[in-house]
């Protein structure tokens, strides 16, 4: 078995449509791994290749051991034999049934006999439970979504593909939901590949970004890295760092919330984390600012000590990586600001991020992010 | 026959002509349904060549005159038929039997019921039965359990339209399997019969009142079945 055999899911297509062409090849592990990009980029049309909704002009698809197609070899396994879970942007519930209904379908066709723990814990973490006997119709857009999770996940899927499943929803139902995807991503056991032109989803959800830029393959690696690549701004917008931090407690000195992590301890103003929580946290790259001295009299809260890992040339600037004893942070400084202050890689310095930089309504939960 | 002879003017004959119109209609629609569902799923949902080619085929009862219908029915299906011979051996006639009128009012039937079904298969969104799939239904489970109750109610509308053209096909009937009282004398041709004879008005009449009952029940029918197919649609 080679290692596209053993990945959740290795993809390498091509296929044209007028003046659209798609080239592209990944592999994703466990773990949530996001397809990003703008529209137009190629998602859908992956996610239709992956899911038997279009055939590829030529190339492999491979989920779990099983080829689903392969040009070459004339394979072509028909959707409904993939045991790929699709959750739609438009949920794409059944008006007629239930929403237990609903849930139960996929399990019929998977030859599973009902399990009433598995579907109790489905439900469960879905929070769901008080929804079984309506109908669609009468559910709000992020309690159909998270019955569209349930659903796909009852039918035993290999592999998940959730295409840009907040996308028709508003900030309030996103914040909603999102936890969701947290516990789906670290409780289900199920790999996900998840679509998105958003970088603050990705951010959060992500262990792998694959990037897509007209029907290509960007970039792909761990989310972390990827981020904060200062190639592609264009893409992402703003590059930063992702924490893998913990609720440490509150700090009645300055009111904020401490949060401690490899990097060291930051302060930050948490609505509702408890202590003990497992945070990542999105450090914006125009939020850090590098120097040489730990700084007196500065209303910045946070410094971090480090040692100037990569200066990477960016569109405005520099975009600067701080090692930071083993977690990188990103600063983004004029090139004048590099000179002046002599950085080269391995020099020692502060980074100093103002907590109100740091977004706690973005804070991923859950383990930190998964790297492969 | 014991059914009340004198109700509203109704002899035996009469009476025998009204059930024997009602089997033949319900025989010709129950047996179109299967048929009449494939073609209305083919014609919505695939692409093949030929599809026009069955479109116009289906729709050629509604256009052709009924006499037409009936002659080249008679032409198939008599005992000399390309097909009636072959189908005699076997035990099976149409020729001048109530089967035959059944055949005829079926065949008229038929683009009216595919018509509505057909219709009423394509307002059922794709993206479910692609969900469906994506959960592991082969196709004829999607069309099982999503697309048929999902266009049931229009379905059923095009079922009931296709019966009461049954309760009032004349001309391909009579053309085809004659006018034999207890046998192929449907409602149509007896009220047809009883205009042709002396004293036969008043029973005439009468008949016609039941086909304008009948006729404006199954319409009504039709309506609801349609009218809730509309307000599902919408509820989505």
């Amino acid at each position: 078995m080679s290692a596209d055999e053993a990945a959740a899911i290795a993809v390498d297509v091509s296929l044209r449509r007028g003046d659209f062409a798609l080239e592209a090849a990944f592999a994703a592990g466990p773990g949530l791994t996001a397809l990003f990009g703008r529209s137009g980029s190629g998602k859908t049309t992956l996610i239709d290749l992956v899911a038997g909704l279009a055939r590829p002009d030529r190339g492999r698809i491979v989920a779990g051991g099983q080829v689903l197609v392969d040009t070459a070899a004339r394979v072509f396994l028909p959707p409904h034999r993939r045991r790929i879970g699709v959750v739609f942007q438009d949920a794409r519930l059944f008006p007629h049934l239930s929403v237990r209904q609903n849930l139960a379908y996929g399990r019929v066709f998977a030859r599973r006999r009902h399990d009433p723990a598995q579907f109790a814990a489905v439900v469960g973490m879905l929070g769901i439970g008080a929804l079984l006997d309506r109908r669609p119709a009468g559910l709000s857009g992020g309690e159909r979504q998270r019955v569209a999770i349930g659903r796909a996940l009852l039918a035993e899927p290999r592999l998940l593909l959730m295409d840009e499943p907040l996308a028709a929803l508003d900030e309030a139902r996103k914040a909603e939901i999102l936890p969701y995807i947290e516990r789906l991503r670290d409780e289900a056991g199920v790999p996900v590949v998840y679509v998105s032109h958003s970088v603050a989803e990705v951010a959060r959800l992500a262990g792998t970004i694959v990037v897509l830029e007209g029907g290509r393959v960007a970039a792909a690696g761990p989310a972390e890295a990827i981020l904060r690549r200062a190639d592609l701004i264009p893409l992402h917008g703003e590059p930063g760092a992702l924490l893998a931090m913990e609720v440490a407690g509150a700090d009645p000195a300055s009111g904020l919330v401490r949060l401690t992590g490899q990097a060291g301890q930051l302060l930050v103003p948490d609505l509702a984390h408890p202590p003990g929580t497992r945070v990542r946290v999105r450090v914006p790259a125009r939020d850090v600012l590098v120097a040489l001295d730990p700084p007196q009299g500065l209303s910045a809260r946070n410094v971090l000590p480090g040692r100037i890992a990569a200066l990477n040339p960016a569109e405005t600037g520099v975009l600067v990586e701080i090692d930071c004893n083993g977690a990188i942070l990103a600063a983004r400084l004029t090139a004048a600001a590099v000179r002046d202050l002599a950085l080269v890689p391995g020099r020692e310095v502060v980074a100093i991020v103002k907590s109100a930089a740091i977004d706690p309504a973005g804070f991923g939960s859950g383990r930190p992010a998964v790297t492969i | 026959m014991s059914v009340g002879p004198g109700l509203i003017g109704l002899g035996p004959e009469e009476w025998q002509a009204v059930l024997l119109s009602l089997k033949v209609a319900a025989v010709a629609t129950l047996a179109s349904l299967p048929p009449g569902l494939a073609v209305a799923w083919l014609l919505a949902r695939r692409r093949f060549p030929g599809r026009a080619l069955l479109d116009g085929v289906v729709h050629l009862p509604l256009i052709l005159p009924p006499v037409v219908t009936g002659y080249l029915l008679l032409l198939a299906f008599g005992r000399r038929g390309v097909f009636g011979a072959a189908l005699a051996e076997a035990g099976i006639v149409f020729a001048f039997r109530w089967t035959g009128a059944a055949l005829a009012c079926a065949v008229m039937g038929f683009p009216l019921m595919v018509r509505a079904m057909r219709l009423s298969l394509e307002a059922v969104d794709r993206r479910l039965e692609q969900a469906a799939g994506s959960l592991g239904a082969p196709p004829l489970m999607v069309f099982l359990t999503v697309t048929l109750p999902l266009s049931l109610p229009g379905c059923l509308a095009g079922a009931v339209l296709a019966f009461a053209k049954a309760m009032g096909e004349f001309g391909a009937t009579i053309t085809f399997v004659s006018n034999i009282p207890g046998e192929t004398q449907t409602l149509p041709s007896a009220i047809y019969t009883l205009t042709q004879v002396p004293g036969g008005e008043g029973a005439a009449l009468s008949l016609t009142l039941v086909s304008v009952a009948l006729s404006i029940t199954a319409l009504l029918v039709s309506e609801a079945l349609a009218a809730r197919a509309g307000r599902r649609l919408e509820a989505e």
